[in-house]
């Protein structure tokens, strides 16, 4: 089954990515992430590991792939700068069954979250800050760790 | 040997990329990275933490422990924070 991972600065069409991975598939789940407007913030800006990303997020999706069947898989991220309410990033993951595309979907934002190698700063008020990892990041991926079995 | 640089390392150093050939008894990740820190004021700043850090070898995530060689591609980087 396809996989499609792109690390791009401009928007993507959720709707024509949910489409295309939709033909035979039972059950789609896509998850979309974007630039909340919290404590002021304005922009973010995002940098990346050119390579290193792509391939770190291949070896998610064949984890994906080993722990359940799955039908085609789409990563998009988005670098550079990005303004409130924009899109950065989508995962959406085709299965014959809900539980399937569901699980896969969370996994695979999971992993990315701590895996992927994307830097982002904040703008706020015109002062760029880089933002720290967080620790609950850190315990949603490795929450995976304890459920190998698939399903 | 080429060294990468990203996030707020990068700006610390002032540049993306270090390339030279594999200092004489360096043989790890830590090692490389207690070598960068003797380079000046950017890098002893960069690398005065290095619990802060994360790296990589050949585009796959490795610890400060692992070995390296020459030709090989070291990355330097803060824990990442995409999604």
């Amino acid at each position: 089954m396809s996989t499609t991972i792109r690390i791009q600065t401009e928007p993507f069409d959720l709707a024509a990515e949910v489409k295309a991975l939709s033909a035979g598939a039972g059950a789609v789940a896509a998850f979309t992430g974007r630039v909340r407007g919290e404590d002021g913030v304005e922009a973010l800006i995002l940098e990346h590991y050119p390579g290193m990303t792509e391939r770190e997020i291949a070896r998610q999706v064949e984890e994906a792939r080993r722990r359940w069947s799955l039908g085609g898989v789409t990563v998009i991220h988005r670098v550079g700068e990005l303004k409130l309410g924009e899109a950065i990033v989508l995962v959406a993951v085709a299965a014959a069954h809900r539980g399937e595309a569901f699980r896969a979907c969370e996994f695979l934002m999971d992993q990315l979250k701590t895996s992927a190698t994307f830097w982002k700063q904040e703008r706020r008020a015109g002062a760029l800050v880089w933002v720290e990892a967080r620790h609950s990041d850190g315990l949603a991926a490795a929450r995976w760790k304890k459920l190998d079995q698939p399903r | 040997m080429k060294i990468l640089y990203f996030a707020w390392l990068r700006q610390k150093i002032g540049k993306s990329e270090d390339e030279f050939a594999l200092p004489e008894g360096v043989a790890s990740v830590g090692g490389l990275a207690a070598h960068l820190a003797g380079l000046g004021p950017g890098y002893a700043e960069a690398f005065a933490d290095v619990a802060r850090l994360r790296a990589a070898v050949n585009q796959s995530h490795a610890g400060f422990d692992a070995p390296i060689g020459e030709g090989d591609e070291i990355a330097f980087f803060p824990p990442v924070t995409g999604g």
